[in-house]
């Protein structure tokens, strides 16, 4: 197991001052060069001195990548925004007011001062197996430790598992999905504006990455349009200590109605998977419905069509289930 | 360069856990090496590969061969193509992923690797019962005639060469290294669907130790990385255009007589029903001019 050490190894460390510049280094450095952004899971990985990067990257002199525009309508986000100024941003507040939500529920003020939405977003998957060090699929090995008759599995994945079990812990992810929002990615052909949803990847497709961020991309803004603006916003969130905590199960959606008819509707939820689900069986079968009971428990009930349960996550199944019923229902019901 | 990767166990053990991904390119750049070695050989060097039969001699023969000789029934061919599929679609869902393609590759890649795996069962039962199981392993003859041509390529006297019975030693020995890294790739693949979900197994990670497990996975990519080469040389063999009626043949399932009688000794591999007198081809040739 990884002990935390006092001392990091020592790395080149870098600080660009522009996104052109951050791209030129992380081009001439490779693989070799780690990016950093608020720094709340790199420096894990460096005081545990499993990752050991030679270049370290480090964003914070990037002001291009800070703050909140208008964008039309709708809103930019740049990637090194703090959850904190996405928290108290007015904007964001007023128009979609489910983002500060689930920032605010991220972590503690201090880390969420620190973290940013880009980090948030990106940040590695925190199954202890693969951040002890063990050498797991996704650090590149043959096993899945927590997928094993004695794993302790009890924070991993229900849904869409592919040799490795860990789940993508984001919060601002899913009310990302929710709000149908685009992740601005520079990378070394230029500028690739990609869907919240398709930003985040499997184990199937790629065991080693939570993201389709590869060596040499940066992920610089996120915009959200202003289509679900003023919508109906739900997020909740399960953890195991209300202070703060990574999430089991966390679930967002934005709903618009006609009267009681839920008129359209974008659900995700994260926790579940190695990424955040956005449920679109679950949005197609509820649109059109009236917003009651029964529409919520028949969503509920689909939620959780094909879950597959560890030995220790079974919980999941019942909690999805029920976050995707208390989404539906909304609070006030 | 490390050949293989290796990890730290939980237990501190140092186990292997896979083949270090370069042997991909040393394996495709291998192949490519010997495409152009080989088609510069054939077209500037090549010496005649053996003697031809007489034109007597022929005629005679000709007289019992069919037009159309059978080489490969049905059941060959659909079973050539049913494997070369299968393996195209396991290199594809092995490599691509290893070259930036990325997709849910797994779920496709096993059942490749079943298909594949029923195939070669298949293939199996049927040479040992239905074919002739001897044709495609070397003999004594093929030997022989081996020293023979590399003495005579090296400009060393030594007997001309005789035709080549069904399959020449080349094939023999390319089969040969098929099938030992096809079993190593299906016995490791059919352990390894024991790591990951799938309807066939019951999943069990801790079916043999680390160690084990490791050094499956390194020969499932050794066969792996092993099959780019081998894949690699087949299809350029099966498109060169002097061995491209072999090629037919295995869609066609027959060649015809004059490539019969140009390229194989009737004693070696008589045609079904039409078995050649005894002593009337091999060592009474006119000769002709075949590449090697």
């Amino acid at each position: 197991m990884a002990v935390i050490r006092d001392v990091i190894p020592a790395f080149e460390l870098f600080q660009p001052t522009s996104v052109d510049d951050a791209l030129s280094l992380q081009s001439r450095h490779g693989a070799k060069a780690w990016v950093l952004a608020g720094g709340l899971d790199s420096f894990d990985w460096f005081k545990d001195r499993i990752k050991r990067p030679e270049v370290v990257i480090d964003l914070s002199q990037v002001r291009e990548l800070r703050g909140v525009r208008a964008a039309g309508e709708g809103l930019e986000i740049g990637a090194m925004t703090t959850l904190t100024e996405v928290v108290r941003h007015p904007m964001v507040r007023e128009k979609f007011s489910i983002l500060p939500t689930a920032a605010e529920a991220a972590a503690s003020p201090q880390i969420r001062n620190q973290g940013t939405i880009g980090g948030n977003v990106s940040q590695d998957a925190r199954c202890w197996y693969y951040r002890g060090g063990w050498p797991c699929y996704r650090a590149g090995g043959n096993i899945c430790y927590a997928d094993t008759p004695t794993g302790l599995n009890r924070e991993h994945a229900i849904l869409d598992a592919d040799r490795c079990v860990a789940v993508n812990p984001s919060d601002t992810a899913p009310a990302l999905i929710a709000l149908d929002a685009k992740m601005v990615v520079r990378t070394p052909k230029g500028e690739q504006v990609v869907d919240a949803e398709n930003y985040f990847i499997g184990p199937a497709t790629d065991i080693t990455r939570m993201t389709i961020l590869k060596p040499g991309d940066l992920l610089t803004s996120i915009r959200i349009p202003s289509t679900w603006a003023g919508a109906q916003f739900y997020f909740e969130k399960i953890r195991d200590r209300a202070v703060w905590d990574f999430p089991l199960v966390n679930v967002a959606s934005a709903m618009v109605l006609s009267g009681n008819t839920i008129q359209r509707i974008r659900l995700a939820v994260n926790g579940v998977a190695a990424h955040p689900v956005r449920l679109t069986a679950v949005e197609a079968a509820v649109t059109g419905k009236p917003r009651n009971e029964e529409t919520a428990e028949m969503a509920g009930q689909l939620a959780i069509q094909g879950a597959e349960p560890l030995q220790y996550n079974g919980f999941k199944v019942p909690l999805l289930r029920n976050l995707v019923k208390r989404a539906i229902r909304g609070a006030a019901a | 360069m490390n050949l293989i990767q290796w990890a730290t166990s939980p237990w501190g053990q140092q186990v292997p856990i896979h083949i270090s991904w370069t042997l991909l390119w040393v394996a495709a750049i291998s192949a490519l090496a010997f495409l152009i070695v080989h088609a510069l050989y054939v077209s500037i060097w090549a010496r005649p590969a053996h003697a031809q039969a007489s034109a007597g001699a022929s005629a005679m023969i000709a007289d019992k061969i069919p037009e159309r000789v059978p080489r490969h029934n049905l059941s060959a061919r659909l079973f050539h193509a049913i494997m070369a599929l299968s393996m195209l679609a396991l290199l594809f869902t092995a490599f691509l992923p290893k070259v930036g393609v990325q997709f849910p590759w797994v779920t496709y890649h096993w059942i490749a690797g079943i298909v594949l795996s029923i195939s070669v069962l298949y293939h199996i039962f049927d040479v040992f019962f239905y074919q002739d199981f001897w044709s495609i392993w070397p003999d004594k003859i093929d030997i022989e005639d081996a020293q023979s041509r590399v003495k005579r390529a090296l400009g060393q006297s030594a007997p001309e060469p005789r035709k080549f019975a069904k399959y020449p030693l080349e094939n023999k020995l390319y089969h040969l290294a098929v099938m030992l890294a096809g079993l190593s790739a299906i016995c490791t693949g059919l352990f390894m669907m024991k790591r990951v979900h799938t309807p066939i197994f019951t999943r069990n990670p801790y079916l043999f130790s680390d160690m084990t497990w490791g050094w499956m996975y390194v020969l499932h990519g050794l066969a792996g990385v092993g099959f780019v080469a081998l894949v690699t040389v087949h299809i350029y063999m099966a498109v060169r255009p002097e061995k491209f009626f072999i090629t037919k043949s295995m869609f066609l399932g027959w060649m015809s007589r004059e490539k019969y009688l140009e390229h194989y000794d009737p004693r070696r591999w008589p045609v079904t029903g039409q078995p050649p007198p005894a002593g009337a081809v091999a060592g009474d040739a006119e000769s002709k001019k075949a590449p090697a």
